[in-house]
């Protein structure tokens, strides 16, 4: 597979770099892919906009950022508004419903793919703090970018205490990514 | 311990490498974006038996360093730039005793506070020529996580034998990405340690070098007295106003990096053999090059890089040896141009040309191809 890249926005506090650095220790540590994960983030602890990002390749990645995105996961209408560049023109949008909305012109070949992860890890998993989890088990299911049981594995040897909760949250996640029509803009 | 396989960041890497060296003292001050590696620390110091110690502030951090590194104990800080500042009195004072120590500088934006959260290669200059007095100082430019443990692995060994302060200069982007690190077992690290000195204590001049210019190093509290001042001192330690005497410790001091500085440049040459056209580079930008350099020579462009693994002793030779093997040089540096100078200096007629990023983030790989074509149609 040639260079992938993906990108989380959100706001601080949700998990956002979390996410990319499970789905970057899965992929590296289970599955063996050459992988780099970065973030960016402003000086605030909660709050503002933040931002992180997983290349994957081939062969050892060599600039370290994304730079055209191949999937984009918002879970904030103000990293939506100001990561949402350089989408590519055929790549996949993944939207928390509730906290985004699909503004401005997006290329019509982009999938868009509606996820209320912070619904389903409030009312399905019954723990907020899982979100991140429920997004994780989504992109997994939309993309086929990372193995299903390898993030099973990494999310319980990361959080053991938490087993119960995160499994759960991430098979509410992957069936969302599975039953989620992709739309267009 | 057997070999262990993690999926983290430049700086969680470096404090690893620290420990893998033996490291078993740091006294620090946190700040973004080397937070990491203090962290790191606080937690697996206790672990090993080592200490870690937090600070007022930089200036007590390093101090502290320089006591800990004299009772024999490998010893090391970690900062960026703003604290970097604070403690270059004392990498003099480092320089003058000739203290073994690494300091890690994370590079953020500068300069003053500057961008806490993003990244530059600003700092550059800054541990050659930022404490006073004439002297050198060694400093290693890692460009991922793997060779942030390595580098520091070897910025220890570096420290401990020709016993100088030596830093690890690494860009944000580097301290803060995560990548596959491979810890190896510690039976397969070469660790290096300080000569201590041999024959009886009377005789001991603690300031005495061997023919590799080094002193062996006395443990205080051992039965080899010594006084370490930072004063001009002669073989004994004791201060001097003697000009002989000066002569004699400065030229010493520059001429142990100096005289071994093939044993401690550490380059990477990519792509070089029929390289019409050179990049230099190094940290993350280098690894940004180097994409760029795939994509020039599929266009039939002949370009390579001779990456910097290290900047100082600044690989002078080697540049000058490059600059007649090649019709143009391209420095791609996050800066306004720091090395690019050096460069300058030693290519004596083969044209250099600067390609710059002062800002958060590194040039992007087409930044780099455009600049290479441009300077190929030249």
């Amino acid at each position: 597979m040639a260079r992938y890249e993906i990108r989380f926005g959100g706001f601080g506090g949700q998990g956002i770099v979390t996410m990319a650095v499970v789905l970057g220790e899965t992929l590296s540590l289970i599955e063996g892919k050459h992988c780099v994960q970065t973030q960016s983030y402003g000086p605030e602890a909660r709050g503002g906009a933040t931002k992180s990002e997983i290349v994957i390749d081939d062969d050892e990645v060599d600039y370290p950022k994304v730079q055209e995105p191949d999937v984009f996961v918002a879970m904030s209408r103000a990293a939506y508004l100001e990561y949402i560049e350089g989408l590519k023109d055929d790549g996949i949008l993944i939207i928390d419903e509730d906290l985004v909305d699909v503004e401005g012109d997006l290329s019509d070949g982009i999938k868009i793919y509606k996820i209320p992860a912070t619904r389903i890890a409030d009312k399905d998993v019954g723990a907020k703090q899982s979100t991140n989890v429920v997004m994780l088990g989504a992109l997994a299911a939309i993309t086929g970018i990372v193995s299903i049981d390898g993030l099973k594995q990494r999310v319980v040897e990361r959080w053991p205490r938490f087993k119960e909760s995160n499994l759960k949250a991430l098979e509410a996640g992957v069936k969302a990514g599975e039953g989620a029509e992709p739309s267009s803009a | 311990m057997p070999e262990r396989v993690m999926f983290t960041m430049g700086d969680i890497a470096s404090a690893e490498g620290a420990l893998s060296a033996g490291c078993k003292y740091f006294g620090g001050y946190p700040i973004t974006p080397a937070t990491e590696i203090a962290e790191w620390m606080s937690l697996r110091m206790p672990e090993l038996g080592g200490a870690y110690v937090q600070y007022e502030d930089e200036i007590a951090s390093i101090t502290s360093v320089i006591g800990a590194s004299w009772t024999g104990v490998k010893s090391m800080t970690a900062t960026s730039g703003p604290g970097v500042s604070l403690m270059l009195e004392a990498v003099g004072l480092a320089v003058m005793t000739e203290t073994p120590l690494v300091l890690v500088n994370i590079m953020r934006g500068g300069p003053s506070t500057g961008q806490p959260t993003k990244g530059q290669q600003g700092d550059v200059m800054q541990p050659k020529w930022g404490s006073h007095g004439d002297y050198q100082i060694i400093a290693l430019t890692p460009a991922s996580v793997q060779e942030m443990f390595d580098q520091t692995v070897q910025a220890f060994n570096l420290s401990e034998r020709y016993r100088t302060p030596v830093f690890v200069l690494a860009d944000e982007t580097v301290g803060h990405m995560r990548e596959r690190l491979v810890i190896p077992d510690e039976k397969d690290l070469k660790l290096e340690y300080r000569k201590l000195p041999t024959g009886p204590p009377e005789e001991y001049l603690p300031f005495k070098a061997d023919d590799d210019l080094v002193p062996p190093m006395a443990l205080l509290g051992s039965k080899y007295h010594f006084y370490a001042t930072g004063l001009t001192h002669d073989e004994r330690g004791y201060p001097s106003d003697k000009e002989d005497v000066q002569i004699e410790l400065i030229t010493r001091l520059n001429n142990k990096i100096l005289h071994n500085a093939d044993k401690i440049i550490d380059l990477e040459r990519f792509m070089l053999d029929d390289a019409k056209i050179c990049v230099i580079s190094y940290g993350t930008p280098s690894r940004s090059a180097k994409k760029a350099i795939k994509d020039a020579r599929s266009e039939g462009i002949k370009v390579g890089m001779l990456r910097f693994k290290t900047v100082w002793p600044f690989p002078e030779e080697a540049a000058a040896q490059i600059a007649a093997e090649v019709k143009h040089i391209i420095v791609a540096e996050q800066n306004l141009g720091q090395v690019y100078y050096m460069v300058k200096a030693a290519s004596g007629s083969t044209p250099v040309h600067l390609m710059t990023k002062p800002a958060g983030m590194p040039q992007l790989p087409n930044e780099i191809l455009d600049k290479i074509k441009e300077v190929d149609s030249l």
